[in-house]
């Protein structure tokens, strides 16, 4: 049982926790997730461990409401408590001083992006920050991003906010403009797919943290594998970040969609 | 060791002069109570194994002959004195029993029901060498536990004066679990790390509730807890904490019994499509996440046509439980014959009854999907039998073109798996096999890291729930003598 110290709205959607969880967050570095469960009869989902402080002994999550986990989760207060959390697992980003870095997120990929931002700068980096959304409402932790980041980046599928265009095109640009070093990308997986795509045209080193399905995220059942180069490997103890040019998002996206009947069935119950 | 209860003891010497050795070989082995195969076959919780009467124990207790050299105890990996406890029931006594059984098993209701006991005790029984049937010490033990469990008056096992010295367990399966007790009754300090939010391990993620119901693993857990050991869930050792923040916390010894969890796949085409997953993924599923009833928020696909690839236990208890979520064919493809099949005899048996169709020497080569890259085919190769290999059993032989296809919705991969790398990552100087098990002393379980004491699959690659309580034991035993030596 982990407490919730306080609970911050992003938009309606996307909110922010801060959980009590000291020994996660002594030992967890940029780029570990966290396996959460609301509820005896709850799903274990992953997320990503946005921040820390030691001294509370707080762990930071940024939830998007997706189906009936997030949802549930995202319906308990500060003062609550959440059932079961365990990390922090995955391997953590490979951080060093590569030069300049481009990091590409979209959707609920901003979240997770947040702690490799800032260890990124803190190597040394020149960091810039592309984040994109559908539309102006949806853009979230840009304030942080721009604290941590040389420069960000804002794209709107309609305009409504910074540059209208995808993330590609905001990417695209840098490369134009300046030699671009590396290119992380966290987001939906048909976003990655394409920045990877985009990437590697430019022969830009590109890595992707992989958002695959989840049962125990402890390497013990095989539900969040991928092909990489060929080879399969598991999300949760391999990733969750990879060498974007070598995944096979067809196939990610493929397996992503495999529960989606029985999801939408369970969430139409749930509301 | 001489007490009212050993052989010699009065009693005994009088129960044994009341009934001549002939008289007891010649009553017919008890038969276990069932569910009908049918019924049994959509109802996903209720027991299979419906356990004996009192009468019928009694009987059963009979046939024993208490030997004088009881070679079943060769067979038992923890040495339950196994007479005894059976003579016990032949008297009625089975409160005294179940005592007996506590005293050397830490899960003896678990072992009454999963032990493969042809292969232990039972194998060993001097029954088998006059042509008769070995003694159902499996059922008898359950039966006994089941009696202390059912009536309330469950004994606490009595623990030495509390020696405030720190040990720590990682991993709460049955090797977890036996070390724990063993440690608590010398009056260690126990603390018991899973990294799951359910304690139990195999027997609470893998194997389901048709052949053990959890809340059988729950009092057996919460025997444990009376007797001081205490649990921390949702914590991975190697992430969350390491073994030298263990160490440095002031623990004393710490026993790795972390377990074989990582799930092998075959690798041919089409194994990542929607619907092909790992057993584990699918028992997972079934029984940690309760995914198969209405209130769980976790999905499972239901298949209609549903291949169980391998032929072990964990296979049997997968394609059951697919008959149980309403398969119209839940198959088990194999790929040598059924004579081969390492799964437990009982567990083949009650698949037949249940309607599960055994394609035995087929291997799956290719799975074909749909569009949405789902599963809708298996290729299988024909085998046939061959010299035997390493292993002792005939190997499988392709028989060349011969192929057949078959329409299936779901796929469950039941290979094998292998040791959990975690630990073995995390720790310098732990000596590793290429298969990834850690090395140990097999007599005192003790690793190359002298603090760092391994049981269980961790150790073995793979065995059974006895022989990882085997471990568990032995490793408490080594571990107490070496802290008094430090
Ligand atoms: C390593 C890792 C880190 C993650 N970090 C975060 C994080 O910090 N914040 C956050 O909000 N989410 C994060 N996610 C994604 C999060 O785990 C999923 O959104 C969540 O599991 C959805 O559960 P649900 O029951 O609410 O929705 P579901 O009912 O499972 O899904 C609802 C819909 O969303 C789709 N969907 C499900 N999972 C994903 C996914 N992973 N990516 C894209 N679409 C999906 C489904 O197909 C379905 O259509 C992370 C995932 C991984 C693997
Ligand atoms: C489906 C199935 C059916 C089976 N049927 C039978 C049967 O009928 N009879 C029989 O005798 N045997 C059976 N077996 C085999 C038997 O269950 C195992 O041999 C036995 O459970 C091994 O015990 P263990 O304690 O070594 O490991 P496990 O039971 O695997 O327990 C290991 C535990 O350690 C935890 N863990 C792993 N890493 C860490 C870490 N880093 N930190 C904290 N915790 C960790 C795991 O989450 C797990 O709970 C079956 C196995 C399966 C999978
Ligand atoms: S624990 Fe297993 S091997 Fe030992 S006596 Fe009981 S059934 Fe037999
Ligand atoms: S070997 Fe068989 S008959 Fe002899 S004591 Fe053991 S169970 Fe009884
Ligand atoms: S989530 Fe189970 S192996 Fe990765």
């Amino acid at each position: 049982m982990n407490k919730i110290v306080s609970k911050e709205y992003f938009s309606a959607n996307v909110i922010k926790f801060e959980v009590e969880a000291p020994l996660i967050a002594k030992a967890r570095k940029a780029g570990h997730f966290v396996m959460v469960k609301v509820g005896l009869k709850g799903e274990r989902i992953p997320l990503t461990i946005a921040d820390a402080d030691l001294q509370k002994g707080t762990i930071t999550l940024v939830v998007q409401k997706m189906g009936v986990s997030s949802t549930k989760l995202c319906a308990l207060e500060a003062g609550d408590f959440i059932t079961d959390m365990v990390g922090p697992l995955g391997k953590a980003t490979h951080i060093e001083n590569f030069g300049t870095v481009v990091c590409a997120c979209g959707g609920v990929g901003t979240a997770p992006m947040m702690p490799i931002v800032a260890a990124l700068k803190k190597a040394g980096n020149r960091v810039i920050t592309v984040i994109a959304a559908r539309t102006k409402d949806l853009i979230i932790l840009e304030e942080q991003m721009r604290e941590h980041s040389d420069e960000v980046i804002v794209m709107t599928d309609d305009g409504s906010y910074g540059n209208q265009g995808l993330v590609t095109n905001g990417v695209e640009s840098v490369i134009n403009r300046e030699k671009v070093d590396l290119c992380v990308t966290i987001g939906p997986a048909i976003m990655m797919k394409f920045v990877s795509l985009l990437t590697k045209k430019y022969e830009v080193p590109t890595l992707a943290s992989l958002n695959t399905i989840m049962v125990d995220g402890t390497g013990m059942c095989g539900a969040c594998r991928v092909s990489v180069g060929g080879k399969t490997k598991f999300v949760c103890v391999d990733g969750p970040e990879f060498d974007a040019h070598l995944v096979d998002f067809d196939e990610m996206l493929m397996r992503l969609g495999g529960y989606r009947d029985i999801e939408r069935e369970d969430m139409a119950k749930m509301v | 060791m001489l007490n009212k209860d050993d052989r010699s003891a009065e009693w005994r010497e009088e129960l044994r002069k009341s009934m001549k050795a002939k008289e007891r070989t010649d009553i017919p082995r008890v038969h276990m109570r069932e569910l009908d195969a049918e019924y049994r076959s959509h109802s996903r919780i209720e027991e299979v194994n419906l356990g004996l009467t009192a009468e019928m124990a009694m009987l059963e207790a009979k046939r024993c002959l208490d030997c004088a050299n009881p070679t079943c105890m060769l067979g038992c990996p923890v040495g339950i004195d196994i007479p005894r406890f059976v003579k016990n029931i032949e008297c009625g006594e089975f409160l005294e029993a179940a005592k007996t059984l506590k005293e050397t098993s830490a899960l003896p209701a678990v072992c009454g029901r999963v032990c493969p006991q042809e292969k232990q005790c039972e194998g060993q029984c001097m029954h088998l060498k006059m042509k008769k049937e070995s003694v159902a010490v499996g059922h008898l033990e359950r039966f006994a536990a089941d009696y202390e469990r059912e009536s309330g008056n469950i004994s606490v096992p009595v623990t030495a004066p509390a020696n405030n010295i720190k040990i720590a367990a990682v991993g709460s399966g049955p090797a977890g679990l036996a070390f724990a007790g063993d440690m608590a009754k010398l009056g260690y300090e126990v603390v018991v790390f899973e990294a799951l939010h359910e304690i139990g391990g195999v027997l609470k993620y893998g194997i389901p509730e048709f052949r053990l119901p959890n809340e059988i693993v729950d009092v057996e857990i919460q025997n444990l807890q009376s007797m001081g050991v205490h649990f921390v869930t949702n914590c991975v050792v190697g992430k969350t904490i390491s073994i030298k923040d263990l160490e440095d916390d002031g623990y004393k010894g710490i026993f790795v019994a972390s377990g074989a969890g990582l799930p092998r796949f075959m690798n041919i085409k089409g194994e990542n499509l929607v619907g092909v997953m790992s057993s584990n993924e699918y028992l997972t599923r079934v029984n940690l996440m309760d995914a198969a009833s209405e209130d769980s928020d976790t999905p499972v696909f239901k298949g209609k046509k549903v291949a169980i690839i391998g032929g072990g236990n964990t296979a049997m208890d997968s394609v059951r439980t697919a008959k149980r979520l309403g398969a119209e064919r839940a198959m088990i493809v194999y790929r040598r014959s059924e004579e081969e099949m390492p799964a437990r005899l009982e567990e083949v048996k009650h698949a037949k009854e249940e309607g599960i169709e055994f394609w035995t020497l087929h291997n799956p080569i290719e799975y074909i999907g749909n569009e949405q890259g789902r599963v809708t085919h298996m290729l299988l190769q024909v085998m046939t039998l061959g010299e035997p290999d390493e292993s002792g059993r005939r190997s499988p032989v392709e028989i060349p073109g011969k192929t057949e296809l078959i329409e299936v919705d779901e796929v469950v991969v039941s290979v094998g798996v292998s040791p959990n790398p975690l630990i073995p990552q995390s720790v310098e100087g732990l000596e590793v096999t290429k298969w990834g098990t850690v090395v140990v002393d097999n007599n005192t379980m003790q690793s190359a890291v002298p603090v760092i004491f391994a049981g269980g699959d961790i150790v073995r690659g793979g065995a059974t729930v006895i022989l990882a309580m085997g471990d568990g034991r032995r490793a408490a035993k080594s571990m107490d003598e070496w802290i008094k030596k430090n």
